[in-house]
């Protein structure tokens, strides 16, 4: 066991690595200045040389990229060229805002997604099974940025029940959470649609397996047969997606972020991308990529946790 | 119990007295579509930070008015030597700064010298490229001493980039400004919004709200949404000009259309073959029909222009008709300059402005004989590429730094004008002081680079704007990029 976490841990820290050579090196190919960008169509050449220097932009690329992993080994990420405060504080004021969205997101797309998914499968072929798959057909169809405006139309504009967008911050948690609830909203619905297709599918095939036919011969009910066999394995599936679904509802809530005027992470990339931040660009992918690599883990574990088989290393 | 229904009847006339007292909100949000990087306007070119502290948080030895006017600010008056050399600025009495230290001739020469040092990474660093010395007389007194005579300085000094900071707070600024306007920093939420609340300690007329926050809002759709749902009380520059017919037509808000100093452009480089020949350039003048690309492009909002000046201006003269819509006159004079199968390139940064306007341009010039290739730049590529090396032949850019017609001096801009004659006009604007004659010479200078068709000039952009009905005393216009709200305030 304690050699599995070891290379785990060996292999985590090369995809780090790795990927702290890509990301480096592709944002330095980007054109773009960042001190011009500071300074505006106006600025003189000795500012901006002044500027560059200041930032530490004149260095030789591998001393930056050395003293970037150094810092980032020590916690320290660098400074922000544009907001002037070190770039992991913006991330982590960030991270307040978009982990818990994509939980509360994640949270009510699993409350909405797999009960479905389980109704249509255990209804196979009914006129529920059918109108089930039709809304999920349309609940992946439907762009959330859309559907995130209608929200906003009906909730805030016309019936004036939440505000519009903005974070209030965590002092007031009800507040907050109140704040967090259409942008959650509009980003549960599509997923929930995903994780009830593949609920479904995944439940109708191990409801097909030998040991789930075996267990409804000694005599179980087709729905305790269901239960007490089928679910958890017709979970692994859906983990998987879940696994997935967090990594992508971390970074890629940009647009509803936007709709609503959320200080989440993704705009906080989006901004720095344009402002020529490298360093925060930098830094908030290396979060990502360090958040996914987590998540793959913590899936791994899950699937442990529901099938015994796994913990042995056998299948 | 008549006790108690005296005491009744006494609670009720005094909450009927303290209603509209009650009613009077004395708190604004101001929904802005830039967050602004940090908060020291001397250290970065970024609007976005003008927009929350010019005024309210931050003031120089002058400032602008809505119109555009030069007034005293931290300077009650000034001086001129006779030779012109030497500007006397006397400081307004009382003043402090919001960590309560008293604003002295000293601060004054501490910010001057820092913006014009060395190693300054003030944006706009030739504000203060002619002093030769900054001097305090006494502690109210401070004297300028310039190299050359300039009678723009006063103007000069208006700038968000020269505004007066203290020694001891200038490093920290960024994120803890500390200034000696009427309103205080309070807090900044990244990416969310910034509040300010009133100097109860300002040295002039307090502001009239008590708060303001300002929120940071980029997507056309969730501004809309946010005015009507009323959770923003105004957009100075309101990003969906689509939904204004809308928003003006509810009694709640009220649209306001001024101008700003952005002067749009089709800047051509003037280095570059066959650009280099005015008449090809004069041909590509004509081609443009401006009205449809404003109608096009900003929904009707924007004023044509015929030279890089701001139209509300005093010296500015009306040169379109110079360059006026005529697609024949545009042919004649393509084959005039023996030019034929013309192909350029068009670099469009993202803004509406240039985007949506530069492929209504790229359709008109293809009326006339020219084919463009159109090619959509990022902001920084645009900066590198167009702005930096000069590489490209055709851009759609508004220039939006105030009266800064100076550029066309520059021989190394991107454009690459910088015309010997134009050099001798401005060198003598600056040395001139009297108004009347500094019009005269603003005059000619338009005249030159409309005669010369440095770049087709196409519109002055619109400042339009949504407020709440009730809310009066914001700026019209934007002389500067700032949301002065000292004067604003809510009439119920």
């Amino acid at each position: 066991m304690l050699n599995f976490v070891l290379r785990r841990a060996v292999s985590l820290a090369i995809s780090l690595l790795v990927a702290s050579v890509v990301i480096f090196f592709v944002l330095e190919v980007l054109p773009g200045d960042p001190a011009r960008f500071m300074l505006g169509l106006n600025a003189s050449p000795e500012a901006l040389a002044a500027l560059r220097t200041q930032l530490g932009l004149d260095a030789p690329v591998l001393v930056r990229y050395w003293s970037w992993l150094a810092g980032m080994a020590s916690g320290d990420f660098g400074i922000s060229y544009t907001y002037r405060t070190p770039a992991i504080e913006l991330i982590a004021a960030r991270l307040w805002v978009s982990i818990p969205l994509a939980v509360y997101a994640l949270v009510l797309a699993t409350l909405i997604g797999i009960p479905l998914g389980v109704l249509a499968a255990t209804k196979r072929n009914s006129p529920i099974d059918a109108g089930t798959m039709g809304l999920t057909q349309i609940g992946i169809a439907l762009p959330n940025f859309w559907f995130a405006m209608l929200l906003v139309l009906l909730f805030s504009v016309t019936l004036r029940w939440f505000s519009s967008g903005g974070f209030p911050g965590w002092d007031d948690p009800g507040a907050a959470m109140m704040a967090l609830t259409l942008p959650a909203i509009a980003l549960a619905l599509p997923q929930a649609a995903i994780l009830a297709r593949v609920m479904r599918s995944s439940l109708l095939d191990t409801l097909d397996e030998d040991y789930v036919r075996t267990a409804q011969a000694k005599g179980l009910t087709r729905s305790q047969a269901l239960w007490r066999h089928a679910f958890r394995n017709a979970l692994i599936p859906v983990l998987t997606i879940m696994g997935l679904q967090f990594s992508f509802l971390l970074a890629g809530a940009i647009i509803i972020e936007n709709v609503f005027y959320l200080p989440g992470l993704g705009r906080l990339a989006f901004q720095a991308i344009t402002a020529r931040d490298l360093i925060v660009v930098r830094s908030v992918v290396m979060i990502l990529v360090f958040a996914v690599i987590v998540v793959t883990f913590a899936v791994d574990i899950a699937y442990a946790a529901v099938d015994p088989r796994l913990r042995r290393g056998t299948r | 119990m008549r006790q108690v229904i005296r005491m009744a009847v006494l609670f009720a006339f005094a909450a009927l007295a303290a209603a509209p007292a009650l009613a009077q909100r004395s708190d604004i949000v101001v929904g802005l579509v830039l967050e602004p990087p940090h908060m020291d306007p001397t250290s970065n070119a970024a609007a976005a930070i003008d927009e929350v502290v010019y005024a309210n948080l931050f003031e120089g030895l002058t400032r602008f008015g809505p119109d555009g006017d030069i007034l005293p600010a931290l300077a009650q008056s000034w001086d001129v030597s006779e030779n012109g050399l030497t500007y006397t600025f006397h400081l307004t009495e009382g003043v402090s700064f919001h960590d309560g230290s008293a604003l002295t001739a000293d601060d004054v020469v501490f910010s001057l010298d820092r913006a014009r040092a060395e190693d300054s990474v003030n944006a706009q660093k030739f504000l203060f490229a002619d002093i030769e010395s900054v001097e305090a007389s006494d502690d109210l007194t401070v004297a300028v001493t310039l190299s050359q005579p300039n009678g723009n300085f006063p103007f000069n000094m208006a700038w968000g980039d020269a505004v007066i900071v203290a020694p001891e707070s200038a490093e920290t600024n960024a994120t803890d400004p500390v200034g000696t306007g009427p309103f205080r920093f309070e807090d900044w939420r990244q990416g969310d919004s910034v509040t300010l609340v009133r100097n109860e300690d300002y040295w002039g007329e307090p502001a009239l709200l008590e708060r303001a926050t300002f929120r940071f809002i980029s997507d056309p759709t969730a501004a809309f949404a946010a005015m009507m749902a009323e959770d923003v009380d105004t957009f100075p520059v309101f990003p969906a000009p689509e939904t204004l017919a809308q928003l003006d037509a509810d009694p709640r808000f009220e649209v306001v259309v001024g101008t700003t100093e952005g002067e749009t452009i089709l800047a051509m480089n003037n280095r570059r073959e066959p650009l280099d020949n005015v008449l090809v350039r004069e041909a590509i003048a004509h081609a443009i029909d401006r009205q449809a690309v404003i109608d096009g492009a900003m929904f009707g909002y924007g004023t044509p222009i015929g030279t890089h000046f701001a139209p509300h201006h005093p010296a500015y003269i009306d040169l379109t008709e110079l360059s006026a819509y005529d697609p024949e006159r545009s042919q004649q004079l393509l084959i005039e300059a023996g030019v034929s199968g013309l192909r350029l390139s068009l670099a469009l940064p993202p803004p509406v402005y240039a985007r949506r306007g530069g492929e209504i341009i790229a359709a008109q010039l293809r009326d006339v004989g020219i084919e463009t290739e159109i090619v959509n730049v990022e902001w920084a590529q645009w900066l590198e590429q167009v702005f930096g090396e000069g590489d490209f032949d055709l851009t759609v850019i508004s220039h939006t730094e105030p009266m800064d017609i100076e550029i066309y001096g520059r021989e190394d801009y991107y454009f690459g004008y910088g015309a010997p004659e134009f050099v001798a006009l401005w060198d003598e604007l600056t040395r001139t002081v009297e108004p009347e004659a500094r019009n005269a010479l603003l005059g000619d200078l338009q005249r030159n680079i409309s005669e010369n068709f440095v770049n087709a000039y196409i519109f002055q952009l619109a400042k339009a704007g949504v407020q709440n009905a009730d809310l009066e005393g914001l700026w019209v216009n934007a002389p500067t990029q700032a949301t002065d709200l000292t004067q604003v305030r809510w009439t119920r």
